[in-house]
């Protein structure tokens, strides 16, 4: 078991800034264990039996402050880049609004122009594999294209959450969060609710198809007909009620 | 450090000790309040240790084994969060060790405010009555027990249990919170004003400071936290919207609210365990404290810093690129104080004489663990690549390193220290090394590989997963069998050590222990101090 693929630009960015901060993390928990190591074996009892009696040394009291601020502010940079990459609001392709439920997720394409203007829920479905990660409608947006997510939630707090993507963001009542991405590889790809959202909150999984133009063309079209039309807001709260 | 004019009280048998009933029930003696909460803090906490074992023992395969209902499974770890932080952390460092050694360390005879410090107790006791209570009654419809994690995020803790099982937790936090209040209060006004004589505030034991930092850190923490969750009260009974959209509400507000206390929480939780390790390293290197003004002031430091980054613990909900990019650059700023406490307590061990006793190696142990989670809080600061590890295993790996291998590590470290002195027996040191090593290793087995399943995506609170993240849950729970086995061996030791003959000197630990307790007999008389101590300048100190 390992990571999933990354097949956005995004999730590259973390991918490749994660990575050097492990090696960071690793190298300065080795250099601590190392300090430690050599404390045990050189200052114990019996290698050194008069301690000293040093409780002061400015040069290296300000060395160890500076030098993990210099660390920081060189962490900090690259952080901030892809923070600001991450929340840019590029023009959308596709635009798929996604609503939380407990316990299922719904996705709208409201945009008429975009080829779309209907709705469906995507439940669980047991039988496909990988076991808890299917769903029976899988959201699906076309390869190579800014698709814009806004999120929302109809009852408690949910999180939409794509590891391959390279984020997550909470489905807020009230709220209406936003992301983008390019996925730039076809397939299909799996996330999991990431809020706790009651009893069957294990149970609520994102399956997202990236599929080519054309396949992604002939899916709206049969979506229109499979799934119920988005009527205008009045019917379909008449209906709701 | 400061030495004082030896000085031991009367010996046990003219200590007048008031009969067993008024003794523990109506006690006003800061030890025999301290005794309290240390063993009520080991029995809340058998109970969150045996909440995580279900949990434990649930997640080792895929599939529900052992839960019925995964709403069973969240309620378990709402139950195990709770307790685990506000009847077993608190209690055992501040109102156990806090009530213990403070006013011992300062040279006071007792809290400030005796009564108080009783009902801070019994509330604590109340709270927990309360939280025990809600784990029984109807939480979410058709289940019983709180299911909403340690934070009761709403609108799961309002719309998603409408039973009162969330207003009993509501009420266990409210009690709790009311005692830890006063006992904040009685820390700060003991410290302020009962050091003995010659003591001030740069001369005095880096515990007491560590515990006025985290006493002035509940105090401003927890009345947010008790408003935030009297809230959520009048939303769930009275028709109030704080946190409702429908009502014009935002259930954001109450995250804001929450963790404006919660991240606080946690440094209430590690700042004293950062007080003790500093006495444990400086004793048994026969070194005094190396930096101690840096020390003391880098607490501080965190202590305010703690204070404005709560957002850290919200990325995902949707704050704006100026929010986000302010509460990284603040959660890395922790970093610059807490390196200089690592670092000056290896400077400390460096060109000591050091003596591995069962206390040494929790405390060495606790660095090297505290940096592993140290470095992967600071990995988590960077919101860009907390879109990807938020809510998963990476961060329970987290926070369990800081909290389970760091304050709880600490709380064992503090008991090997001190039990000679609380108790006059002395806890065989076989037992205590064997535990560590046993702690050591089923700690690490149990936590580090949860890194690896967050990075693969897995998310926390789950009470089922997909076949892919089998592998590391069992290793996990192997892990979780091996850390309670070195639990037995921590029982076999107590037991051992009430059955001895043999007793504790004054000061066993020998010339490195400087700091007042070990002046007086082990155990310390009912009443200490009745003439103050007065603290004389050593020269060569600071």
């Amino acid at each position: 078991m390992g990571r999933q693929v990354p097949v956005t630009e995004n999730a590259r960015d973390i991918l490749s800034f994660e990575h050097g901060m492990h090696w960071l993390s690793f190298g300065i928990s080795l250099f601590v264990l190392g300090l430690l190591l050599y404390c045990i074996y050189r200052f114990s009892e019996k290698a050194n039996p008069t301690p000293s009696k040093t409780t002061h040394n400015t040069l290296i009291e300000v060395a160890w402050t500076i030098v993990p601020v210099l660390i920081l502010v060189a962490v900090a940079i690259p952080s901030f880049r892809l923070l600001r990459t991450q929340l840019s609001d590029p023009k959308a392709d596709v635009l798929v609004k996604v609503i939380g439920h407990a316990w299922y997720w719904s996705y709208e394409y409201p945009a008429v122009e975009q080829g779309g203007g209907f709705t469906f829920d995507a439940n669980l479905d047991e039988d496909k594999q990988p076991k808890l990660l299917g769903t029976d409608n899988d959201m699906v947006v076309p390869v190579n294209k800014i698709v814009k997510i806004q999120v929302t939630a109809a009852d408690v707090m949910h999180s939409w959450a794509m590891p391959s993507f390279g984020f997550k963001i909470d489905a807020v009542p009230g709220r209406l969060n936003q992301f983008w991405f390019k996925a730039d590889r076809e397939g299909t790809y799996h996330g999991q609710c990431s809020e706790l959202c009651g009893a069957r909150h294990a149970y609520m999984p994102i399956t997202v198809q990236v599929v080519s133009e054309e396949a992604y063309a002939k899916w709206l079209a049969e979506g229109k007909t499979k799934f119920a039309r988005i009527d205008n807001d009045t019917a379909k709260f008449a209906a709701a009620r | 450090m400061a030495n004082a004019t030896a000085h031991s009280g009367l010996h046990d048998a003219h200590d007048h000790k008031p009969p067993f009933f008024s003794r523990w029930f109506l006690s006003t003696n800061h030890k025999d309040i301290g005794t309290l909460y240390l063993l009520f803090a080991f029995c809340a906490g058998i109970i969150g240790a045996f909440l995580s074992f279900g949990i434990r023992m649930e997640m080792e395969e895929p599939g529900l084994q052992y839960f019925s209902s995964p709403g069973t499974y969240n309620v378990f770890v709402t139950g195990h969060g709770l307790i685990m932080v506000f009847f077993m952390v608190m209690p055992a460092l501040i109102g156990g060790f806090g009530n213990w050694f403070v006013p011992l360390m300062i040279g006071a005879p007792d809290m400030a405010f005796p009564r108080m410090n009783n009902i801070s107790f019994w509330l604590t006791v109340a709270g927990f009555f309360s939280l025990v209570c809600s784990l029984f009654v109807e939480g979410a419809p058709g289940a019983s027990g709180a299911g909403t994690g340690w934070t009761v995020y709403p609108p799961l803790s309002t719309s998603g249990h409408p039973g009162p099982a969330v207003d009993f937790a509501i009420f266990a936090l409210h009690l709790s919170g009311a005692g830890s209040i006063l006992g904040a209060i009685n820390f700060i006004t003991t410290i302020l004003n009962m050091r003995a004589p010659g003591m001030t505030l740069h001369k005095m034991p880096l515990f007491a400071w560590s515990m006025l930092v985290t006493a002035f850190l509940l105090l401003l923490s927890l009345p947010v936290l008790a408003g935030a969750i009297t809230m959520l009260l009048t939303d769930r009974n009275f028709g109030t919207t704080f946190f409702d959209p429908a009502g014009g509400g935002d259930p954001v507000l109450y995250q804001h609210l929450f963790w404006f206390f919660g991240h606080p929480e946690v440094y209430i939780m590690i700042l004293p365990a950062f007080g003790i390790v500093s006495h444990i390293i400086s004793t048994f290197s026969r070194k005094p404290v190396f930096g101690y003004l840096a020390m003391a002031y880098a607490m501080v430091a965190i202590g305010v810093v703690g204070f404005v980054v709560w957002a850290h613990h919200m990325y995902t909900v949707g704050l704006s690129l100026q929010t986000q990019s302010y509460f990284v650059f603040a959660t890395m700023v922790i970093a610059v104080p807490t390196g200089v406490k690592i670092f000056s307590w290896i400077a400390t061990m460096w060109g000591g004489s050091i003596r591995f006793t069962a206390a040494m190696h929790w405390a060495v142990g606790f660095i090297f663990l505290f940096t592993v989670g140290g470095v992967t809080g600071v990995v988590l600061a960077n919101s860009a690549v907390d879109k990807y590890l938020h809510d998963t295993y990476y961060v329970v790996a987290h926070f369990h390193y800081v909290l389970s291998l760091g304050a709880v590590f600490i709380i064992f470290a503090g008991i090997y220290y001190w039990f000679p002195k609380m108790t006059g027996h002395i806890i065989p040191e076989w037992a205590g090394k064997l535990h560590f090593w046993l702690a050591f290793i089923g700690a690490n087995v149990l936590f580090f590989p949860m890194h690896f399943l967050g990075l693969a995506g897995m998310p926390r609170r789950y009470a089922d997963y997909p076949e892919a993240f089998a592998g590391w849950h069992k290793v996990s729970t192997w892990g979780g069998h091996i850390f309670a086995l070195g639990m037995v061996v921590f029982f076999i030791g107590v037991v051992l050590a009430f059955r001895s003959s043999k007793r504790a000197a004054a000061n066993p630990w020998g010339e490195g222990a400087t700091t007042l307790e070990w002046t007086l007999s082990s155990p310390p008389p009912f009443h200490q101090f009745e003439t103050l101590p007065r603290i004389v300048d050593e020269p060569g100190h600071h």
